[in-house]
């Protein structure tokens, strides 16, 4: 589980966190690492990974996930992003429970790996939780072939 | 009237069946499935059954709530939210009182098994649990053992239908032929429900 501190963005602006929900904690982190290395020279967002169950193995927990989402609220809200199935479905539950998770987090839809480079570049330029979104979403217009 | 007591014996019958089961779910979750739904749905409803044995909830609704949270605890694949959903929801809409009639549980299900369909996109015929789940509380008007029959007949039914949700739709028509696992928990539960009515 990793953060950071707000440093860039806005002067006193708080930046939107970014939570990565996987099947594979490895997968998970390693998409918390490419898209934090992606930032370049801004500031540092909190982005924290939620992978796999508790226990290490595949799978989804609402524990971590809950976990991750409070440790990246700045108050700004928080912009989650899922791969497959029960991270889909534990999410959404977690949402409808309306107090399981900070007070503006949102599931974001969008591509699990270009979603998550949009959400943190966006996030670090201090942008809101809707901006973080779009630019998120967008990632599924952009076509490789 | 079913009370308190009633709910935390179904969780239990239904712990005790999935438990029986676990190898049986997982076998059928091998060829269209990750081959997990046995061994995460034990773990899911041990748990249940440790929570309301500890906790001794006092109204029908706080035993499904708490339940269900439990579930989408401690399951880790997409049965867990599903389930969590299907019996969080059924229980906020018991409300608080002490008993319910079996008229109220009926509908308070029929609540908990949209919510389940709205959360994963799933209508009738699409080989899930909502195959089981429709028929069963269509038929609990009836009785307890008629729901049983149901959700039974629903679950086989699943066998010729090709997939549309969930990983086994990725398989397409190779998806057909196999019954669901989804729908099989889901007959166990509502068989541990006629169980605990004694029918």
């Amino acid at each position: 589980m990793s953060d950071g501190t707000v440093s860039s963005g806005e002067q006193g602006a708080q930046l939107v966190g970014v939570v990565l929900v996987s099947h594979s904690a490895a997968v998970a982190a390693s998409v918390a690492d490419l898209a934090r290395a992606l930032i370049g020279g801004g500031g540092t967002v909190p982005v924290a990974a939620a992978g796999g169950t508790e226990s290490g193995g595949l799978g989804t927990s609402a524990e971590l996930i809950t976990a991750a989402a409070r440790s990246v609220d700045r108050g700004a809200g928080v912009a989650v992003l899922t791969d497959l199935g029960s991270a889909v479905l534990t999410v959404k539950a977690l949402l409808a429970e309306g107090d399981e998770l900070p007070d503006g987090t949102r599931l974001v839809d969008a591509p699990f790996v270009e979603g998550a480079v949009a959400a943190v570049v966006t996030a670090s330029t201090g942008a809101d939780l809707a901006a973080v979104e779009a630019a998120a979403a967008e990632a599924y217009t952009y076509r490789k072939v | 009237m079913l009370d308190a007591d009633f709910f935390r014996r179904w969780m239990t019958a239904t712990a005790e069946s999935v438990g029986r089961e676990a190898e049986r779910l997982t076998e059928l979750d091998s060829p269209i499935g990750d081959a997990d739904h046995g061994i995460n749905l034990r773990r899911g409803f041990d748990a249940v059954a440790d929570v309301v044995a500890e906790k001794v909830p006092d109204t029908p609704g706080a035993v499904l709530v708490l339940a269900g949270s439990r579930l989408i605890s401690t399951v880790g694949g997409a049965s867990g939210p599903l389930y969590g959903t299907l019996l969080r929801r059924t229980g906020k809409a018991l409300g608080d009182t002490a008993e319910v009639s079996p008229e109220q549980f009926t509908d308070a299900l029929r609540v908990g098994v949209d919510a389940v369909m709205a959360l994963g996109g799933a209508a009738p015929g699409d080989k899930t649990m909502i195959d089981a789940l429709v028929p069963a509380v269509d038929a609990l008007g009836e009785s307890f053992a008629a729901a049983r029959a149901a959700a039974e007949q629903g679950a086989l039914a699943t066998t010729p239908l090709q997939a549309r949700k969930g990983r086994a739709s990725y398989l397409g028509e190779r998806s057909i032929g196999h019954q669901d696992p989804g729908a099989t928990s889901a007959a166990l539960l509502i068989a541990a429900l006629a169980e605990t009515a004694g029918e």
